[in-house]
């Protein structure tokens, strides 16, 4: 008798976000720039929401960034989560914001403002999903 | 408004936990109270209005409804979610009736996420809140979408924990005077900050009931309903605000669309804050109630602790909120709460309210909204026109 270990929520993906989540594979956090307006955009679209571009380039983002707003989740969302577990709204310092969450860390002691840094995390046999850990505080 | 509308009959069926009756059993309950209430038949209904089901979905839900009640409509909209689209299904109801769609149209929601959601079903409601490539996979709550939001709050403003908790002391203080209300027991600041953490900040007393039932109202022109009821609930203004989708993409986690929607709404009904006797908001979590009561013009930004402290919402208080409980203690099925928040406005407005009656209701405020504050909707409706 073996136990199925229960499995996380597996990101959707699609042809247009392929380059992200293979990226995501290679350890880099790939973020689509717009060459018309220069906006970094996440998440990856066919067109640039601010000026409406379609050619959008990808490019390989530095991985730091803060802490904009966070949450301790205490009741996890389902058995393949050990909660407790800290989701963040991350503001990358190319300007652009994504949802993650923040790992080896004490929960008690994650902020907003704090910096962070993005390592990639096996999500499932064949997906690595962006996460960050607390860069050490000054 | 052109054309003017006005609300003739309300009905609610049985509220809390009701096992033994199917989704759409109670949304024809509940149409057939609201017929009953304003003394029309089912022959009269010529246009039906729903909210699908969440947890027993139909494809033509409304459709399916007036099959199962043997109403004859010639016009049915079936709303796919509750939120602020409860509101926006009441203006597209109102738009059916000038533009003579329709003359008596029924607007009824219901459903039974207490008795019937399976786990699978717990879970996809978790998850839907999300984006499934970018959101969704770090495992978020719907409660943990708010708490970003909370945090955020409590960062700009200097918001605490026990003024979120203030949120549920109010709740309980009205829904202790509401026999209809599925938990009306009082709490306090330290009950709600001792409850079981969920997402912090958020505790269990943050976070709204999860109940069954329905809610349905009849509509009709301005000019019939004087001759239908004593008492019409005139539509007096309406407006959206609709900001994003998904919480990551945010502008601002501090303040949201209810202030595009409140001003459109206090703009057409040609009212301000200080008009309002009673406002009826959407307390899906206590971060919501705080930032709309500052988005709506009750206080300013940033002021929403310091206002729910001051017991303003409560009986009593300078500006009565969600007089039968809200979605906190009085009644939470899912897509149909805030229906709930229009029925009380209508006993309100009746002078039928019974131990929670206002002294004087001839404007009321109600907001709902959808997704993490993301889609917004103000009524603003009223004892004359
Ligand atoms: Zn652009």
């Amino acid at each position: 008798m073996t136990d199925r270990q229960p499995t996380r929520v597996a990101a959707q993906q699609t042809p247009l976000s392929q380059p992200y989540f293979d990226g995501c594979n290679v350890g880099e956090l790939r973020i689509q720039i717009c060459p018309g307006c220069q906006h970094g955009q996440f998440y990856p679209r066919l067109l640039c929401a601010r000026c409406g571009c379609e050619e959008l380039a990808w490019q390989s983002a530095s991985g730091k960034g803060k802490i904009a707003t966070y949450t301790v989740v205490r009741r996890a969302l389902s058995k393949a989560y050990e909660a407790p577990y800290v989701i963040a709204l991350v503001d990358l310092d190319e300007g652009v914001r994504m949802m993650s969450q923040v790992i080896n860390v004490n929960p008690d002691t994650v902020a907003s403002g704090q910096r962070v840094t993005v390592c990639f995390q096996q999500w499932s046999e064949d997906q690595a999903m962006p996460v960050f850990t607390l860069d050490e505080q000054s | 408004m052109k054309n003017p509308v006005a609300i003739v009959g309300w009905g609610e069926t049985a509220l809390g936990v009701v096992p033994g009756v199917t989704p759409l059993e109670l949304t024809v309950q509940a149409s057939l109270a609201a017929l009953k209430d304003v003394g029309l038949q089912r022959q009269d209904v010529d246009g039906l209005v729903s909210c699908n089901s969440l947890v027993q979905p139909i494809m033509y839900h409304a459709e399916a409804t007036a099959e199962y009640a043997g109403l004859n409509p010639r016009h049915c909209l079936t709303v796919g979610t509750g939120g602020g689209t409860t509101y926006t299904a009441v203006r597209h109801a109102a738009a059916a009736i000038a533009e003579g769609l329709a003359d008596t149209v029924v607007v009824v929601m219901a459903d039974s996420m207490r008795s019937f959601m399976t786990r699978e079903q717990a879970m996809v409601v978790q998850a839907s809140a999300g984006h499934p490539a970018y959101e969704q996979p770090y495992g978020p709550t719907v409660p943990a979408y708010y708490a970003l939001i909370a945090r955020a709050h409590m960062d700009s403003f200097a918001t605490s924990e026990a003024q979120f908790a203030e949120a549920m002391v109010s709740s309980r203080a009205w829904s202790a005077l509401n026999p209809r209300a599925q938990y009306r027991d009082r709490v306090t600041v330290d009950d709600v900050l001792a409850s079981r953490p969920i997402a912090d900040p958020l505790k269990l007393l943050d976070c709204s009931i999860v109940s069954d039932g329905g809610a349905a109202i009849v509509m009709t022109s301005a000019e019939r309903a004087a001759d239908l009821c004593e008492q019409p609930v005139y539509l007096l203004g309406f407006g959206e605000g609709h900001a994003y989708e998904h919480v990551s993409q945010a502008q601002d986690l501090t303040c949201s669309a209810a202030v595009q929607s409140g001003q459109a709404a206090y703009r057409q009904a040609n009212v301000g804050p200080a008009d309002i006797d009673l406002a009826q908001l959407y307390d899906c979590f206590s971060p919501a109630l705080l930032i709309q009561l500052e988005d709506l013009g009750f206080c300013a930004k940033g002021e929403g602790g310091e206002f729910l402290q001051s017991g303003a919402t409560q009986p009593g208080g300078t500006l009565p909120v969600n007089t039968h409980g809200g979605m906190l203690s009085h009644c939470h099925p899912g897509n149909p709460g805030a229906l709930f928040g229009l029925t009380e406005a209508i006993q309100q407005i009746r002078g039928t309210a019974e131990q929670r009656q206002l002294a004087k209701v001839d404007r009321v405020l109600l907001h709902a909204q959808g997704g993490i504050m993301s889609s917004h909707a103000t009524l603003i409706v009223g004892s004359s026109q």
